[in-house]
């Protein structure tokens, strides 16, 4: 069982239902632990894949499986908690505080009470927002980098072995990108989790990545290491490249 | 003037107070009990809609054209039926029931459906059984817009109630017909009067309500 990927795409088409095909034969597997970056300009199927992996929306070909089961063999509840999804702004409930809106799952799962406490605790901790001071807040009262770490610390409460981002530094300036980049990376290695994360920003999918799938027109381009990608000939792969080597020669200059 | 013109109704209602109070009794409990129907109809019905949006046009639709229905003429259309024309007051509530309902699908419907689409999808992804999602999100962040049109409903529903005094369901419109038929002001107010200090009444509790559940924003 441990052998088999985390997540695995098998000729997996996406049509919506006005027959417009967003994802048109996706096969792919992520590896158990790994951070796997879908990189790709808007419209290329990223968001999509993420999407049908918590079965947010359901191939209309091909197969999907998660942790070796195929998806239509998972409860779907069931599924969808044992994967954490941070999105863009978050998503938080704006009527909960910082502490419901992290200990929710935790409480839909029905730990105890003072699990819960050490949990939500530990997670804040994780993310750099100290429960004694953010716990009683509301979302509308943070910044969008803490609304950010909100969303992940959300994400982890459960303990979820995968965890699917969508941009989700996507809407933070560029400083707070960076200090969260960072601190992600770092998480990472602590955690070990199987992370999915879509990103359109090259520097991030370098940055972050085991792996880079490229994605475009709703095709798989390639998967490379970081290396790899910059060394890459592929005419897909080339403008990224250019773009991050021009914007590190600036960096420089 | 105007000392005058108020004078005279206040001495009505309080040489008539005894009266005053049985009729604003009688027509709270119409109102109160149309409402409450209205809502417990309303808005799981509002419900229904963001679950099966095909039906919305079939069910706002035909809301919207009893809307339209004179209430003196509904009363009137409803009285030759067999169980509801048995007592006034029955029809009354049944009428006043379905006008209430419309405002409060509505608002339902819209409160729900217009809930930021990331908020809802997050919940989804993170396993928020449907039931879940409506307890837990959905009805909370549209509890405002929903009692919105509660609010609506209530303070429209005292002014049609005084109408149904013409079908003999009691309530302050007793006071309005009978100042009309005796051409007498004064009678009239002692009906009007009350009944809009209920309206406003209602008015202003509800919308203390609506503000305490309105979601803080940025």
């Amino acid at each position: 069982m441990s052998d088999s990927p985390a997540i695995e795409f098998v000729h997996v088409q996406y049509r919506t239902e006005r027959n417009r095909v967003l994802l048109a034969d996706l096969s792919l597997s992520v590896r158990r632990g790994e951070i796997l970056m879908l990189l790709g300009p808007s419209g290329s199927g990223k968001t999509t894949s993420l999407k049908l992996i918590n079965s947010l929306l359901t191939p209309s070909q091909g197969h999907i499986s998660v942790d070796g089961r195929p998806l239509q063999d998972w409860d779907l509840i069931r599924l969808r908690r044992n994967i954490g999804y941070a999105i863009q702004e978050g998503g938080l409930f704006p009527h909960y505080t910082v502490w419901d809106n992290v200990a929710l799952v935790p409480w839909l799962e029905r730990w105890d009470r003072e699990k819960i406490r050490a949990r939500v605790r530990e997670v804040l901790d994780m993310v750099g927002l100290p429960a004694g001071e953010f716990a009683t807040r509301y979302p509308h009262e943070l910044s969008g980098g803490q609304r950010q770490r909100v969303g992940l610390a959300r994400a982890l409460a459960a303990n979820p072995p995968i965890l699917l981002m969508d941009e989700p530094f996507g809407a933070l300036d560029p400083i707070t990108r960076a200090e969260l980049q960072k601190e992600f990376s770092q998480l990472h290695k602590r955690l070990s989790k199987t992370v999915v994360f879509v990103t359109h920003d090259v520097s991030e999918a370098l940055m972050l990545g085991d792996r880079i799938a490229l994605m475009d027109a709703g095709a798989l381009r390639g998967i490379y290491a970081p290396r790899e990608f910059l060394s890459s000939s592929d005419p897909a792969v080339k403008p990224y490249v250019d773009a991050y080597r021009s914007m590190q020669q600036v960096f420089q200059s | 003037m105007v000392l005058l013109i108020f004078d005279n109704p206040s001495q009505f209602i309080l040489s008539h107070h005894r009266e005053v109070l049985r009729l604003a009794g009688e027509h709270l409990w119409l109102v109160g009990i149309s409402m409450l129907l209205a809502i417990v109809i309303g808005v799981p019905l509002g419900i229904f809609l963001t679950r099966r949006p095909g039906w919305k046009n079939l069910v706002l639709g035909t809301n919207s054209i009893i809307q339209t229905i004179p209430s003196l003429a509904l009363f009137g259309l409803l009285l030759p039926l067999p169980w509801l024309g048995a007592r006034a007051d029955r029809l009354a509530i049944f009428a006043l029931t379905l006008y209430a309902l419309l405002p409060i699908i509505q608002n339902t419907y819209v409160g729900i459906i217009g809930i930021d689409p990331p908020v809802r999808e997050a919940a989804t992804a993170m396993g928020l059984t449907r039931r879940q999602l409506l307890w837990h999100v959905e009805l909370p962040l549209a509890s405002s817009v929903i009692v919105a049109g509660i609010r609506v409903a209530t303070v429209s529903t005292v002014g049609l109630a005084t109408i149904a005094a013409a079908i003999g369901a009691g309530g302050l419109g007793e006071f309005i017909f009978r100042g009309l038929n005796m051409v007498d002001n004064n009678v009239i107010l002692a009906g009007a009067g009350p009944a809009a200090a209920i309206a406003l009444g209602a008015y202003l509790l509800l919308g203390l309500l609506q503000r305490t559940l309105a979601p803080a924003r940025h």
